[in-house]
């Protein structure tokens, strides 16, 4: 039983050593050029290379989980993976449950995409990706929400016929739009939600978030995060 | 996969679909065909065993183990398939990991939940954080696993304990007057015959069994269902591949998938059937016997 013991305590604790410093990154996997499974079939996309480069400076070892957008807060907070790194947008009601770094993209346009230019984004059927600050607006907005789990199936809505137009980030739609040989337009004025996006944590974890807090940091301060955000978004990309 | 593949932007035609249909994506979601074969035979067995020893809980002569059978298969019964796999990975995960956190870091003093979050020591992580990615992929498919055998055992364990009691009184008197004690006359009168009564309810089960196999992605699994969504997506440019909304030929593929098991599984269900009927005093197996005669 002793032996037992000391075994247990022993494999705690270099378990416990090793443990320390790796970090699950929890993304969605579907939201390009955020974030998106690319051909090989790993995670890509902007908020990959930005979750690299910031466990580089912050000397951590990081490893990619994806997860269903629909539960990325619940499987955060019982642990399943560390971080959510996954176009959150900073909101007041999401930082009652779990707690945000500063954001590494700053508070950015939201768009309507609709068939006809003319699409009724006040009366109409609006479609929005569940559980985002858009499908909240468009709720509040007068029009009928119709929701779906992926922002791909948003588009498709349209497409479709389903919806009369989409509201999601302008920075998702914008290549969307840009291949579509015309048929697709954006509607009407852009519209500021949200506080800018950032890296979601559990509120127990506040020595995790200030290591990513100064790595956020550093970017901004050298000018790489702005470079970065120019290379997946375009020249016309707000930067810091 | 192959050299020709480097750059698709050059590849048109059929090169481009081999070379669509090659890569490393696609690859994952053959592999996903796998992981539900896999999971349908692990279980199968695993929910017959449940459902055995439920049927066996439920017929039982003391009282408890009576309870608990009784309790079991009402239980799970009742309660939405849904609700079901969302609860039970989550608490058998939590409770692992909470009795871990109490046995390897007893140095510990800081409450396992803190407001939202549930929070045990680095070493009591299961599987721990630095586990390669293949360990956590095991960790949810074996969690995934004893959902459905929890789940499809409940089920199972009703249609046991019908088919149990519709084997004929006569055959166990039968069986006591040639001087079987209980335990024998169970093993070799009831349990034979009982299966060609269970059968139909097992067939049901095991052909639901193989639809449910896609609430596998609530457990975070990715089976053929999520890849098919995923790469019947519409692409852009920043894809190597891009392609417009393509789910429908994707879901096309999972249609004839389905029906491909369904009906494999009903032809093999068919003969064991006709086998389980040989000889017994049912209708089939009496129609059996005339036509040999």
């Amino acid at each position: 039983m002793k032996k037992l013991l000391i075994a247990a305590a022993a494999f705690a604790l270099t378990a416990g050593l090793a443990g320390a410093q790796t970090v699950r990154m929890g993304t969605e996997g579907a939201y390009p050029p955020y974030n998106f499974i690319n051909d090989k079939g790993e995670v890509d996309g902007f908020e990959r290379e930005l979750g690299d480069e910031l466990c580089k400076r912050a000397a951590l070892t990081c490893e990619w989980v994806t997860n269903e957008w629909d539960s990325i807060i619940p499987n955060l907070v019982s642990g399943n993976y560390d971080t959510i790194v996954a176009g959150m947008s900073i909101t007041e009601e999401r930082a009652k449950v779990i707690s945000f770094t500063q954001n590494y993209i700053p508070p950015a346009a939201s768009a309507y995409v609709a068939l006809k230019p003319d699409a009724d984004v006040k009366g109409g059927v609006v479609a929005a990706q569940t559980a985002t600050i858009q499908a909240g607006h468009v709720a509040e907005s007068g029009a009928t929400l119709l929701e779906y789990p992926t922002p791909d199936e948003t588009i498709a809505a349209v497409r479709n016929g389903e919806a009369d137009a989409v509201f999601a980030d302008k920075d998702y739609l914008v290549p969307i739009v840009a291949e579509s040989n015309g048929e697709l337009s954006f509607v009407g004025e852009d519209i500021q939600l949200g506080g800018g996006v950032g890296m979601g944590l559990r509120q127990s974890d506040a020595e995790l978030r200030g290591k990513f807090d100064t790595a956020i940091q550093s970017m901004k301060d050298d000018g790489t995060l702005n470079a970065l955000i120019k290379k997946w978004f375009g020249d016309k990309a707000l930067l810091f | 996969m192959f050299a020709s593949c480097a750059d698709p932007s050059t590849l048109e035609g059929l090169s481009w679909l081999l070379c669509y249909l090659t890569s490393g994506k696609h690859l994952l979601f053959y592999t996903s065909i796998g992981t539900v074969l896999l999971l349908l035979a692990i279980t199968a067995p695993v929910a017959l065993g449940f459902g055995f020893g439920g049927a066996m809980a439920a017929r039982s002569h003391f009282l408890p183990l009576r309870w608990f059978g009784k309790a079991y298969t009402s239980m799970v019964r009742g309660i939405p398939d849904i609700i079901f796999f969302l609860f039970v990975p989550i608490a058998l995960d939590q409770a692992f990991e909470w009795v871990r956190h109490k046995a390897l870091c007893p140095e510990s003093d800081l409450p396992v939940w803190q407001g939202n979050d549930f929070v045990v020591c680095a070493a009591a992580k299961l599987p721990l954080s630095t586990s390669p990615p293949w360990v956590h992929e095991t960790y949810a498919f074996f969690l995934a696993v004893l959902a459905f055998s929890i789940v499809f055992g409940a089920f199972a364990a009703n249609v046991i304990y019908g088919a149990m009691n519709a084997v004929p009184r006569a055959q166990m008197e039968t069986a006591e007057a040639y001087g079987m004690s209980h335990r024998q006359a169970f093993r070799r009168i009831l349990v034979p015959q009982m299966w060609v009564y269970a059968l139909p309810g097992l067939s049901n089960l095991w052909m639901i069994l193989i639809k449910a196999t896609p609430l596998l992605f609530i457990l975070g699994i990715r089976d053929i269902v999520y890849w098919a969504r995923e790469l019947g997506g519409s692409k852009t440019s920043q894809f190597d591949y891009p392609h417009p909304d393509w789910r429908l030929y994707y879901f096309l593929a999972l249609l004839a998938f389905y029906l491909l098991m369904t009906s494999l599984s009903e032809r093999v269900l068919r003969r064991i059937s006709a086998r389980l009927s040989h000889g017994q005093a049912t209708l089939a197996g009496e129609q059996q016997r005339k036509v040999a005669a």
